[in-house]
Formats: structure tokens, sequence, C-alpha cells
């Protein structure tokens, strides 16, 4: 079946002779949306680039990985909205409203659960996309920053795994959160005012949850987005890496041209 | 990589590239088949696993083992394997910060020219060790008790006593056995030999010289203390 495909976002044909000299020529008035948008934003042309992009001989199911990461982190993303609109940070009514929202909010305990386990899921996915490109050398020139953007993901993955598991804030998540703030503040030099700066004073205060509960879902959430920008914008300008053992195919053309 | 092996690479990757096929559908469509399947199996855990509450968190309680998310565990583990206080931020800080700059900085000191995994025995070598570490690690954290266990063995009665004594921060300071730290306060292994049980209750309540008074504990809990500490001969 051949699917209707706006004609600002079909596949790019060879570009023809055309112009005179004369500068570009203003588009014939577009009658469809897209069109509209197009004309006022080039967006057309970048898509259909991103979309009709070559990807490289003997790219397999294990170059999705990364993608489905990037899937699961959408999965916390909407989730974690939605759990939002139930929870209070705050040490008297966190817990009530957790309790609330896993017993009476209509799919509440569901929408927890897929929050809960997405993450181990996403962590799971970041490792085994990181022992991909590991194996496969893909973090070689001249992709090394790109690998220095995903480990930076890596940590603030984890670290998004410290600050979630305090917010139901019953006594396994209390008293690990306790203990790894514990930990923080062994650190040399920079520990003890990082643990101050995690509890909001000394100890364990009235803030702690509502610092940990925004560093949760506001600032490393819009570390995470603003990163995976910058990883996807090098995977599409670089391309995806073809697996090592594979070798391209050369005309006779091209090995003169390249004896040359 | 020099010039001319980072040349060759863009060329072969060029190559690559022109005899592939276009992003969309073809690799679109594996990415999707991916996404369907994460999203399926998060959906899955959620229904079989749930999201169970656990008791609510107090503060005061002392008889809680704190327990990490998994993939903390490794770090749980390293930390209750490294015992002097002196070498604690060795654990806890420096040694994973280091890790974590050698995996960062990966591709600036492994820059050869040779991707294949068979022709990297290096590399190939330190992923299978830090895979095994980890795992262990994992496993080991997985399985042991807190950093605070005592691992005398000590008959059922006394369990709840040692249990106090391991969740009360007594280890800061004293030993007992292999476990705790014995730089400030005396060593507990053998201290039923050397004390009452009622001058060991007497000190508990009163914090004698630096040590803090455990009055807060309650009567229930120092009484269990005290049968606990009162047995270690």
């Amino acid at each position: 079946m051949k699917v209707p495909v706006p004609r600002a976002l079909s596949k790019p044909q060879k570009p023809a002779e055309q112009g005179n000299g004369a500068g570009p020529a203003v588009k014939e008035a577009p009658a469809d949306l897209v069109g509209w948008l197009d004309e006022r934003t080039g967006g057309s042309s970048f898509l259909t680039g991103m979309l009709f992009r070559k990807v490289p001989k003997g790219t397999n199911w294990l170059y999705t990985l990364g993608s489905a990461t990037l899937f699961a982190f959408t999965v916390q993303a909407v989730t974690g909205v939605f759990l939002a609109m139930f929870y209070t940070p705050s040490p008297t009514q966190a817990y009530s409203s957790i309790t609330h929202l896993t017993n009476d909010v209509f799919l509440g305990e569901f929408v927890r659960g897929m929050h809960k386990w997405g993450a181990s899921v996403m962590i799971i996915l970041i490792f085994l996309h990181m022992a991909r490109t590991f194996i496969l050398g893909a973090y070689k020139y001249p992709r090394e920053l790109n690998w220095v953007i995903g480990v930076t993901l890596l940590i603030l993955t984890m670290i998004m795994g410290f600050t979630g598991y305090l917010l139901p804030f019953d006594q396994r998540s209390f008293w690990a959160t306790t203990v790894g703030n514990n930990i923080n503040g062994t650190g040399p030099f920079i520990g003890p005012y990082l643990a101050d700066f995690l509890y909001g004073g000394p100890e364990f205060g009235a803030t702690t949850l509502s610092r940990f509960y925004s560093i949760h879902m506001l600032l490393v959430p819009g570390l995470i987005i603003a990163l995976i920008g910058a990883h996807l914008f090098l995977v599409v300008k670089l391309g995806t890496t073809a697996p090592p053992w594979l070798e391209p195919k050369r005309s006779r053309a091209i090995i003169k041209e390249e004896e040359l | 990589m020099n010039r001319a092996e980072k040349e060759a690479y863009l060329r072969d990757y060029e190559l690559l590239k022109k005899q592939g096929k276009p992003f969309f559908p073809y690799a679109v469509m594996k990415d999707s088949t991916m996404a369907l399947i994460v999203v399926a199996v998060i959906i899955v855990m959620a229904l079989v696993l749930g999201a169970e509450q656990g008791p609510k968190a107090d503060p005061t309680t002392t008889t809680y083992t704190p327990r990490p998310e998994w993939y903390f565990f490794f770090l749980f583990e390293v930390l209750r394997v490294i015992k002097p206080p002196a070498l604690v931020p060795l654990a806890t800080i420096i040694i994973p910060t280091i890790a974590m700059v050698l995996l960062l900085l990966l591709p600036f000191y492994d820059r050869g020219a040779q991707r294949r995994p068979e022709r990297r025995p290096i590399a190939m070598t330190a992923l299978l060790m830090t895979v095994v570490v980890m795992a262990y690690l994992t496993y080991a954290g997985a399985t042991a008790g807190p950093p605070s266990q005592i691992d005398v063995k000590v008959p059922p009665q006394y369990e709840a006593g040692k249990l106090v004594v391991a969740q009360s921060g007594c280890l800061a300071c004293h030993k007992i056995g292999d476990n705790g730290n014995g730089t400030l306060g005396p060593n507990l292994t053998q201290i039923g030999a050397r004390i009452p049980r009622n001058a060991i209750l007497r000190s508990l309540k009163a914090g004698p010289g630096i040590m803090p008074s455990f009055q807060s504990l309650g009567e229930q809990r120092l009484n269990q203390v005290a049968d606990f500490l009162s047995y270690l001969k």
C-alpha cells in the first residue's frame, strides 16, 4: 500500500538544471499546511535529509540499542509527568500522596510500576548500548566526543536513580538515601559540601525532599535532554558506524582514483 | 590514529554509507520494533512486579537495613569490604571517580586504528575483567548484609541485640570480631568476659567518656544490647 506523503516531505529528486542567476525563485504559493510551514522554516529539507540519509551497510539489530534507550527515557518522562501530578514533596505528605496514588488513582500503581521498572530497563539498555559501542570500536575517530557525551549521560542517569529512590519516602528509600548521602559526605574536599547541598542543611530536614525532587525532575532531566540532543546531532552528522569487519566493495574506477 | 589512517577510515566509511540503505524505512523499522519490545517489557514488569509501598520512613528507627537500588549494589559491596576508616573515602569516592574518569576518557588513551574486537586483545581483556568484577560485586552486594553487619555467630535469642548494635552505629568506634573500627572505643569482642551485664547496661545509658548516651534506644532495646554484649566472651 502506498501512503500518501505531502509533496514537501517526499524523497528529494536530483537537483535539475534550474535558475537563471537571478537568485532563488519564490515558490508557488503553497496551498497545504506542510508547504506553508516549509516555506517559513526550511524544515522539510532537514526532515527529508534525516529520513533518507544513508545508513551504512551491515547495520543490524545491535544498532537499535541507542534508540531503545532513548525510548525508555521517553517512557520515564511521560510516566514521570503523570506521577508529578499527584506527588507532594514534603516529609509529612510525600508518603500519603504515594499511598493515594497507588491505591485510589485510576491506573496509579501501574504508572508508578512503569516508572520504577522503566528505570532498571533504561540502565540495562545503556550498559548494552555502551558494550556494543566498546566492542565494535565505535568510540574511535571521529566519534570520541560522542563517547564522552554518552558516559556523561550514564552518570546523569545514575544520579536520576539515586535522587528518585528517596521520593516514595518509605523506610527503604529513606535509609538507602541516608547511607548514600553519608557516602557523599566522606568524599575528599567537596564531599561534605555536596552532602550539605543535597540535604539542604547538615542533616535530613524539611527541605531535603523538595531538593531531591527538583533535582530529579527539573535539573537532571534538563541536562539529559540537552545532552541527548547533542548526542543525536553528532550521530546524524557523523553517521552511525558499520560493523568493523565490513569492507566496502570497490569498483575498478574507485580503486584507480584512490591510487592517484 | 595517524592522518593516513584517519583518511582511510573516512574514505571506507563514505563508501559503506553509499552502499547502505536509507534510514527510512529500514532502520526506522528496526528501531520502532525495538521500541515496542522495550515498552512491552516495561508494561509486563509493571503488571507482574507492581510498585509495592514499604512502611513509612521513620528517622527514629535504628533497626532498618538499608538497601540501595540494584545498580548501586557494587558500590555497596566495595564499601562493605573496605573497613579501615582511613580507607573509606578510597572506596566511596576515589575508586568510583577514577573508574568514571577512565571510562570518560577512553577514546583519548585508546587511539589505535584497529576496530575489530578480535584484534584488540587488551581492550577485550579489560572489558571482560570489568564485566566479571562488576557482576561479582553486584552479586556479592545483593546477597550480603548492610555495611554495619556483624559476622559473629550468636544463638537466636541474642540476634535482636546484635541487630540493634549493628544499626546503632556502635561499630563506628568499637570493634566486634572482624567488624567495626577499633580506633576510638575499646574492642568489644570479649566484653562479656571483662564487664558484668549490669555495668554494660549502665555504660550504655550514661555514656562514659567520649561515648554518647544510648538512653534514647529505650529500655527494651538497651536490654537486648546488654544481653548480646554480655554473651560475647
